[in-house]
């Protein structure tokens, strides 16, 4: 197979879309805090908890889709507990956000081996397997990539049209954006800010949670230590990378996870010249490329990692 | 909740934040180790004995601490100015890096040039890994912690590839490890069979020097303005930009010779397990130390007692030791409300 060949296979589509999934939930919900004004580093650690929280439930005898909502609800009480700090108390959102992911990923382990202290390969789930949409499923090509998938992967596709609605279109989302860029006009409206800002970190947070759990329930029916691996941080490039807008945020995952797809297939093709760790280290360094060519005309939420106390400016 | 800023410092509250957060964040801990089933008196009795009961587990809670200094350094001096290095843990491996490249085959440097050159190496390596993110910062406004944190996974792959290619020790029986340095560069043990080296003296004596200079020069006090606020600092006609770039240097620095130090005064050699999360952890010893140099070095063994004393906890008392990891964080997490405290008041209303 040639390097260039690969784009007309199926199969690499189908694993751009797959790969793509984590972090399109990921990103969203990223970009939710964010757009509220709190930058949300506790993403790696919150997405750990939730891979492990929806793995653990399964395991323990609870169905796929109970799985799911529990990792949601873990992954909202961690930015429960990050708004409580950073929001209502005004801290570092930066120091705050790395102690969340450190704490949540302690956490994660240390349930892990009390659970299974013995256990040397870890113990497989039945995940979810994928459901091919009648018809749809049929249109060549594309059909297979997008519309026979795991239903996690429907669930963020429509989650970023949901979302996407409710930022532009409702009432509630303007208070959201206002609150991310203005914050004293939504206390003025006589809304509360940090309500606001509260349930947005928290259902951000419940996002990362599912983006996690479809790793170790949809991807993989297993949980790893570290498996992870960085794709938080990248979440939160993507969120700039998006501009801090759903559509593009889809767009920027989907962007991300072809190339990320490529350069897996390549790696067979091109064989050992080149040490796979080459390969392995373009996700990362494409992400600081992205954020550097971007910069330039970001249009950051204006009150992003200002804190608001009600009376000071 | 409301917070009202309290009319005056008290030097007490001060000193008891650190004090009341550490035994908060023990107290909710023990809620993990009532559930292992274990005596929470006797797991903490363990961890404490574990970490300083006898010369063998001091030396041994020493020796952590040491590369918990320099991180922690690291990121007390990038935070003072709010520069926000979270990426010590590749700096760390740059530097370890630096020290094999230099350090190891077949040389004929004698007395105490080649350790000062790989001091001096590591210190370099450390410093450019963080350059980059720090003049991305500068020029382009692109916020460093993400550049940082995903730098670390970039140089844990360089290490991975250069261990598994140039730098393979050929006597390494086929594992991915790098050739032990030698022996004119190793860092002398402190006491004979105890694993604590001089690169603790080392830390401590650049605790002091960050400590002096931060409180007796120009460039000490205008990293702090920077970080008290950038737009006051470049009205009073202080080139942030500059200014933030040379405290990238330091702080980049001190996480690589975290790498100096481990690789010539305890590993011997570099691996890909050399560092399980100092850098990270760093970032706990500095804000624990509320960013003071020298309290760095008092938190930095605070929470060497907690990783060493858990594993002698769960060896006797089988509870994982992944509870070090808990404590740690929810410390950090603890100490962050506990200084807010001795600013302002919390009124739950």
């Amino acid at each position: 197979m040639d390097w260039f060949e690969i784009l007309w296979t199926t199969s690499f589509w189908v694993a751009a879309v797959r790969i793509a999934t984590p972090l399109i939930l990921g990103t969203l919900g990223e970009l939710v805090c964010e757009r509220a004004g709190v930058l949300n580093l506790g993403i790696e650690g919150i997405m750990t908890l939730g891979a492990m929280a929806g793995w653990m439930s399964v395991f323990m005898g609870a169905d796929l889709w109970t799985g799911v909502i529990l990792a949601a609800i873990v992954g909202a009480l961690m930015g429960a507990l990050h708004s409580m700090l950073t929001v209502s108390l005004g801290l570092s959102q930066h120091v705050t956000g790395i102690g969340i992911t450190l704490l949540a990923s302690s956490i994660t382990y240390y349930i892990y081996r009390m659970v299974l202290p013995e256990v040397t390969s870890p113990p497989r789930i039945e995940a979810f397997t994928n459901y091919p949409i009648p018809l749809l499923s049929k249109i060549p090509w594309i059909g297979e990539a997008l519309f026979n998938q795991s239903p996690l992967t429907y669930l963020a596709f429509i989650l970023v049209i949901i979302v996407g609605i409710l930022l532009y279109r409702t009432p509630l989302g303007l208070a959201v954006r206002t609150t991310g860029e203005n914050p004293s006009a939504v206390e003025a409206q006589g809304m509360s800010v940090i309500g606001i800002r509260t349930g947005a970190v928290m259902f951000g947070s419940a996002l990362m949670a599912i983006a996690g759990a479809f790793l170790t329930m949809s991807a993989f029916n297993a949980f790893f230590f570290n498996m992870i691996n960085g794709r938080g941080w990248i979440c939160i490039a993507l969120v700039v990378f998006a501009s801090w807008h759903p559509g593009k945020a889809l767009f920027g995952a989907l962007l991300f996870a072809a190339f990320d797809a490529y350069q897996m297939r390549l790696q067979q093709v091109i064989g050992s010249a080149i040490p796979y760790q080459v390969f392995l280290m373009l996700p990362y360094l494409l992400s600081i490329v992205a954020l550097i060519l971007i910069s330039r005309r970001v249009a950051i939420p204006q009150a992003l990692m200002i804190p608001y106390r009600k009376g000071e400016r | 909740m409301r917070l009202e800023p309290r009319t005056e410092v008290s030097l007490s509250r001060f000193i008891f934040a650190p004090i009341v957060a550490v035994i908060t964040s023990l107290l909710l801990c023990s809620g993990l180790i009532i559930w292992s089933g274990a005596s929470v008196l006797e797991a903490y009795w363990m961890m404490l004995t574990g970490s300083i009961g006898s010369a063998f587990a001091l030396a041994e809670t020493l020796s952590r601490a040491t590369p918990l200094i320099f991180t922690g350094l690291a990121a007390a001096v990038a935070f003072r100015a709010r520069f926000w290095n979270i990426g010590a843990e590749g700096q760390l491996y740059a530097g370890a890096l630096m020290v094999t490249f230099l350090g190891t085959g077949d040389m004929n440097i004698h007395g105490i040039l080649l350790p000062t050159i790989l001091f001096i190496g590591s210190f370099t390596a450390g410093s450019l890994w963080l350059f980059v993110p720090s003049l991305i910062k500068v020029k382009f406004q692109v916020d460093e912690v993400v550049t940082t944190l995903l730098l670390n996974f970039v140089m844990l792959l360089l290490v991975s590839l250069l261990l598994e290619g140039p730098l393979k020790d050929p006597m390494g029986l086929g594992w991915p490890q790098g050739a032990p340095v030698l022996e004119s560069a190793e860092l002398p043990r402190l006491f004979q069979g105890l694993r604590v080296h001089a690169g603790l003296i080392i830390a401590i004596i650049l605790a002091i020097v960050i400590w002096q200079f931060q409180i007796r020069t120009t460039l000490g006090y205008e990293m702090k303005a920077v970080g008290f606020s950038r737009d006051a600092s470049q009205f009073a006609g202080m080139r942030v930009g500059k200014i933030l770039l040379i405290t990238a240097f330091v702080s980049g620095g001190l996480a690589g010779l975290a790498g100096y130090s481990e690789v010539t005064g305890l590993k011997g050699n570099l691996t890909l397990d050399l560092s399980p999360g100092f850098g990270y952890t760093g970032i706990v010893v500095a804000m624990l130390a509320q960013l003071h140099p020298l309290g760095v070095v008092g938190s930095a063994f605070f929470v060497a007692c907690i990783f060493v004393g858990a594993d002698a906890m769960s060896r006797s008392v089988g509870v994982p030791n992944y509870i070090a990891d808990v404590v740690v964080a929810s410390s950090l997490l603890c100490m962050l409300v506990s200084m807010l405290q001795v600013k302002y008041r919390i009124r739950w209303k």
